[in-house]
């Protein structure tokens, strides 16, 4: 089989995300992960057989306790990525989230067109994630929000501890806790559509941009083109 | 006339001290209060006059008033509501008519500021609120009036706190809880349908005994009764913690008392006093009895989802669809949307990563003509 390479002379390795970002990213997927699965096993456990009694058996209470506690490291990791979003390099700022000027949009409107309508037109430059990646990242923040609220509301009644606590209006406000639960449900299945389509559209610029955004998440270096890099490094001066 | 006391009424009735003391004994265990306060509560019994009390009925079944004259010590049914303590009320009073319209006026004025208003019931306000009138006047009116001069509002059972099931969707008489219409009077909940009758002799007992109004939850529900949910007080919880569930109820499950979390169970989301009070005098409740909380006490439970299953209909999307097929047939849409964008990518892209592939291939050309 033929050996294929390249020579590409225009990149430059920019280092995009750094160590705590990418901590935070793999923190922040594991919890989900485990959130999840222990999540379904709650809403409806398996049928499982047994001949012990009861009293030898914890099987909901473990995956319970490891739901909170993932819940728990979710919530600081979260709580981390928001205090990184003020501190950290310009990639993980919070501007690349919140929609802030005419620019954010115009970005927007062309990744629309060129990755999802596959139209051509004047390819958008990002280094970081694109505009419209920013702003999923935004919604998946409100749900990460949406989820600490009513979890943690829904948790207060079993704590003694004060932060959980902190959330035990949450239930009265949305109607009980049989309406929480529901919000809290329903609300995960964001999490797994997102899931999917993230790590589809890694995979997705990945193959088209080549600019190793999969092993980006891992080292933090990405390949930009050079124009990309001095209109980005113009837009920071 | 002066009021007599409820110690007075209780001799009067021909119960011993014996039964009062057990009574007084009984009422401070069910308020959660310490031994030391057994005291308290039958000397302010004994020397407290009896509170004037007005009993609204409105839009619903009267439960909860079954549920309070059956509740397992005579003396509440016999002192407290039946004989001493009902200056009106539609269900049990004698007077009817203009008498007793008359008897209510009167205790309103007579006891301005100082009679308890105990509403049972929701109140409509559909079209003017003709659905439901009392003596020519609608609920509505009736409340109003009596609202005024009540020292504090007791709203019994799920219809006075959240509209129970005439509230429910599309609530065509658009029945209103009590805490929506009355502004400015302190309100106690006191939800289930019914509520307990102990739990309701337990909040009377308490507004005598302290002469204030029992610590209320963020709800306003009395703490001492609505604080722990019926997941957290139930004898079958460790079954629950063991992963160990009734499937349906005719398997061998059930028979051994497993939890009945998949039968739809509502105990995890339900706040009430049934695990540890129970009903009929202690007796039993539904969980003992092998079915599932229905969640009773808890805001909209009719709208909350279905009665014997986990999961409930997904707004919007018809009955039959839950969260979970929802989000199934979503996630199935993804997918197939995601194949689709990846063929498309390989037909519409192609060019673009073949002249990435040529500029890397020129560049590599230029690479080996350097020396």
């Amino acid at each position: 089989m033929k050996k294929k390479y390249l020579h590409i002379h225009r990149l430059r390795r920019v280092y995009v995300w750094e160590l705590p970002v990418r901590f935070y990213h793999w923190l922040n997927a594991a919890s989900i992960i485990a959130l999840i699965i222990t999540g379904f096993y709650i809403a409806n456990p398996l049928a499982l057989v047994s001949h012990q009694e009861a009293a030898f058996r914890y099987t909901t209470g473990w995956v319970r306790f490891i739901h909170f506690a993932a819940a728990y490291i979710f919530f600081f990791n979260f709580l981390f990525r928001i205090y990184w979003g003020f501190v950290g390099n310009k990639y993980a700022g919070w501007k690349q989230f919140i929609p802030t000027s005419k620019r954010f949009f115009r970005e927007m409107w062309q990744v629309f067109k060129i990755d999802i309508l596959m139209l051509k037109g004047k390819e958008y430059m990002s280094v970081g994630h694109n505009a419209m990646a920013g702003l999923i990242y935004f919604f998946t923040f409100i749900a990460f929000g949406i989820q600490c609220l009513t979890g943690f509301g829904l948790y207060s009644v079993t704590s003694r501890w004060w932060l959980p606590r902190l959330f035990a209006w949450v239930p009265s406000v949305l109607g009980g806790e049989s309406m929480t639960r529901q919000i809290h449900h329903w609300t995960m299945w964001f999490f797994i559509l997102f899931v999917v389509i993230h790590v589809y559209l890694v995979f997705y610029h990945d193959y088209i941009e080549g600019r190793g955004e999969m092993s980006s998440m891992g080292g933090g270096w990405k390949f930009i083109e050079e124009e990309a890099f001095i209109k980005d490094h113009n837009d920071e001066l | 006339m002066q009021q007599p006391t409820y110690y007075e009424e209780v001799l009067r009735k021909g119960y011993s001290r014996r039964d009062f003391l057990k009574f007084a004994t009984m009422m401070a265990a069910f308020m959660g209060l310490e031994g030391t306060a057994i005291g308290q509560v039958a000397k302010a019994l004994e020397t407290r006059r009896r509170l004037p009390v007005i009993w609204l009925h409105f839009q619903e079944c009267t439960c909860c008033s079954e549920s309070f004259i059956r509740s397992s010590h005579p003396i509440v049914a016999d002192i407290l509501l039946d004989q001493i303590s009902l200056d009106y009320t539609e269900t049990l009073m004698a007077a009817s008519g203009f008498q007793a319209e008359a008897a209510m006026r009167d205790t309103i004025k007579r006891y301005n500021g100082e009679y308890i208003l105990c509403v049972e019931g929701s109140v409509p306000m559909e079209a003017d609120g003709v659905y439901c009138m009392i003596g020519g006047k609608t609920a509505m009116q009736v409340l109003e009036e009596a609202a005024e001069g009540a020292k504090a509002i007791i709203a019994w059972g799920s219809c006075a706190c959240s509209g129970c099931v005439q509230a429910a969707k599309p609530n065509p008489t658009s029945a209103t809880p009590i805490h929506k219409l009355v502004k400015g009077k302190p309100i106690i909940k006191v939800p289930g349908c019914p509520p307990i009758g102990e739990v309701m002799a337990g909040v009377i007992v308490h507004l005598v005994t302290f002469d204030r109004i029992p610590e209320l939850d963020n709800l306003g529900r009395p703490k001492a009764f609505y604080s722990k949910r019926v997941h957290d007080t139930c004898y079958r919880r460790p079954f629950y913690d063991a992963g160990l569930y009734v499937e349906s109820f005719d398997d061998e499950n059930a028979k051994k008392g497993y939890c009945l979390y998949k039968m739809g169970c509502k105990g995890p989301v339900t706040y009430n006093a049934c695990g540890v009070t129970k009903w009929n005098g202690g007796t039993s409740f539904p969980i003992q009895s092998g079915h599932g909380c229905i969640g009773c006490s808890e805001e909209n439970y009719w709208d909350n989802g279905r009665l014997y299953e986990r999961a409930s209909s997904f707004a919007g999307f018809g009955i039959e669809s839950t969260a979970d097929k929802i989000g199934a047939i979503a996630l199935g849409a993804t997918t197939a949307a995601l194949l689709g964008h990846a063929v498309m990518t390989n037909v519409r892209k192609h060019k673009m990563i073949y002249d990435l592939e040529e500029e890397g291939r020129a560049d590599e050309q230029q690479l080996n003509a350097e020396p």
